[in-house]
């Protein structure tokens, strides 16, 4: 029998990277109530890369982790309460506090090969005796094999499920279904996906891990996400509905949240548009993509040069910093006049 | 000290990869030489190597330093933090002067290129972490040049492979650590630590990057402490490089650095493991120097910090 289809909606914590991370309380208690009211099952809320993540590197939040988890904890009641979090970014201290707050699903991510720096932290979780599920994000930069080893480290350490995210919205569904075939002949916990449009394919690739066994689907309202925004949940919990799976919302109940959505948050929504596209070309994380638009202007450099220059580096998500070295290379390079006022501290 | 060579002598505990990297750096050492090699695993690839050298070795561990103290003037520790807290135990009863090359933050925490002279006067010293040494001579430059720093950030990529578990498991204490030298030694109200562990092929050098809101008067200033730090931290860390001068970007001060490590026994791109080893023996050697010569001497052959600081 069709195991129950769980939604895991990250419109509060991936949608914070198509808005700087500046989602206000105010938006975060409005959203986190309809979540409830749709019956959404996990409601992901943070800044978009996650606890303790605010930083120059990636942008500094408008509220604080605490702030933005108190506000959804209020309202999400059926609804169980989520956090993503990347070791290196954020700390053990960032985690007690999602924990005294009463956090129920803790999402513990880390690059795709790289699934033993998130040993002590799904140990600390499961210790507690609470929800932890393993992330490999850019899944995209490995295979199914190597994918598989890491997985079954978390699933060693004791993660509850296991996620591959298409970070950077590379994916095709032929691609998915290999990954997500391999991995749920080989593991014994649910397996989860997260996609993203940057190639308008975050429906499909949604769908294609679905077929093949994935039973934890990440959507957003509206796509409301990094890059060109995730897996459109209406859209999602639509086909879900049409293609009889057994899930806990429904379109009905989905119409009042993107109702919500559209009022109060998504008015910048992300479309695709040429950068996106490049950002899913390269394999670039998506969340890469206004820092590479916003420094490509600013140093006068070609927009898509940079891209390609920082996909032959291989860079993982958390290495923002590279871009303006590297556009800064460019400039350099092209002899602009912008680096070198840059240089003389006019901003 | 060695009287027939002017060298002092020191004894490294820890056999792994820092450790033997260790052990070929000080083999090269105009002022100290490696006269023990301990660790408590007899099979270890480093044990091996080091007696292969003719180098004395013993997997008897911190007992072995106990029963030969004589034998050594100075001890590296290269285990792990726990470790260390369990070591210095003994390292206080045989009086040796110590280097920390763990994180566990129980010796003065010191950076060549601008404590060295206040540290050898201590005798457990912490060589703070990768991105501390990597970071601080510019948060140092930057505190020297503006007038006030509100916050400071690090964020450095190291390549995968130079990754070791110990280091993957205890991202915690890095982090900390790190944020609590940056505090001290930028005096910043704020700082945080991020850390990237990437799996590309060829392997990518160690790259950090610093960014500091600060109020300052003159952007040529910064420019120019950070470029004189770059020049005294090279002196010691051959492989530190400014990728990125100083800009100004969205009102906050930016810049880049890679280390290419020197290769002398871990690979070139492990410039993380290179720059601690480095500033260890950077400290060693001071430390020699500061023994072995008379206060007037050492001022006459003007040998003292100024050959490491900015």
């Amino acid at each position: 029998m069709q195991k129950k289809i769980l939604i895991s909606d990250p419109t509060l914590r991936d949608g914070n990277h198509a808005i700087r991370h500046q989602l206000t309380l105010n938006q975060i208690e409005a959203y986190a109530l309809s979540a409830e009211k749709a019956r959404i099952d996990i409601l992901e809320v943070g800044h978009g890369n996650g606890l303790g993540a605010s930083s120059s590197l990636l942008g500094h939040a408008q509220a604080s982790d605490i702030e933005m988890l108190e506000a959804a904890r209020k309202h999400c009641r059926n609804t169980k309460l989520g956090i993503h979090f990347i070791p290196g970014l954020g700390k053990n201290a960032d985690l007690d506090i999602a924990i005294e707050i009463g956090v129920d699903v803790f999402r513990i991510a880390s690059h795709c090969t790289e699934a033993n720096t998130t040993r002590r932290y799904i140990e600390k979780v499961k210790s507690k005796e609470l929800a932890a599920y393993g992330v490999l994000m850019m899944s995209h930069m490995a295979d199914a094999e190597t994918l598989c080893e890491q997985a079954m480290l978390m699933e060693a350490y004791g993660a509850d499920g296991l996620v591959l995210m298409d970070s950077a919205g590379f994916s095709t569904p032929d691609l998915v279904r290999q990954k997500v075939t391999y991995l749920k002949s080989r593991l014994g916990v649910d397996i989860g996906f997260h996609a993203h449009n940057n190639l308008g394919l975050a429906i499909a690739n949604s769908l294609a891990a679905i077929e093949c066994g994935a039973t934890v689907i990440d959507g957003c309202s509206k796509g409301f996400g990094a890059g060109a925004g995730n897996t459109q949940l209406e859209t999602l919990v639509a086909v879900l509905e049409r293609q009889k799976y057994p899930i806990n919302t429904s379109f009905k109940l989905i119409v009042g949240l993107t109702r919500t959505a559209e009022e109060l948050i998504t008015k910048d929504n992300p479309n695709i548009t040429c950068a996106h596209i490049a950002s899913g070309l390269y394999g670039l994380f998506s969340g890469y993509v206004p820092h590479i638009e916003r420094i490509a202007k600013k140093l006068a450099v070609d927009q898509f040069e940079l891209c390609e220059r920082l996909a032959a580096r291989q860079l993982i998500a958390g290495q923002e910093d590279i871009i303006l070295e590297e556009a800064f290379r460019l400039a350099e390079m092209r002899g602009g006049t912008e680096k070198k006022a840059l240089a003389m501290g006019h901003a | 000290m060695n009287a027939e060579y002017g060298k002092s002598r020191v004894a490294i505990i820890g056999t792994g990869r820092v450790g033997t990297d260790l052990l070929f750096k000080t083999l090269s050492s105009c002022y100290v030489e490696p006269v023990a090699f301990v660790g408590r695993n007899r099979n270890s690839e480093g044990l091996s190597i080091a007696r292969d050298l003719g180098i004395e070795v013993s997997s008897d561990g911190i007992d072995f330093l106990r029963e030969n103290a004589d034998s050594f003037d100075y001890l590296f520790d290269a285990t792990s933090a726990d470790s260390h807290r369990l070591n210095n135990i003994v390292f206080q009863q045989i009086q040796k002067f110590i280097i920390d090359l763990t994180p566990a933050r129980l010796g003065h925490f010191c950076v060549p290129s601008i404590n060295l002279r206040e540290s050898a006067r201590h005798s457990n010293v912490n060589m703070i972490t990768c991105g501390g040494q990597a970071a601080l001579p510019l948060a140092h430059a930057l505190r020297q040049s503006t007038s006030d720093i509100e916050y400071l950030e690090i964020v450095s990529s190291i390549s995968s492979r130079s990754a070791g578990i110990a280091t993957r498991e205890n991202i915690d204490e890095y982090l900390t650590t790190t944020e609590t030298s940056l505090i001290r030694f930028s005096g910043t109200k704020r700082a945080k630590a991020i850390l990237n562990i990437n799996p590309a092929y060829p392997d990518v050098c160690m790259q950090t990057t610093v960014y500091a809101y600060a109020i300052f008067g003159d952007f040529e200033k910064i420019a120019a402490c950070v470029s004189a730090m770059e020049k005294a931290v090279k002196r010691y860390v051959p492989g530190y490089e400014i990728v990125l001068p100083p800009v100004l970007d969205k009102d906050r001060i930016t810049l880049s650095l890679t280390v290419h490590g020197r290769g002398d026994f871990l690979p070139k791109y492990a410039g993380n493991l290179d720059i601690i080893n480095c500033a260890a023996v950077a400290v060693a050697e001071y430390k020699h120097q500061a023994d072995s010569r008379t206060e007037v001497q050492f001022a006459k052959e003007n040998i003292d910090q100024r050959s490491y600081s900015a």
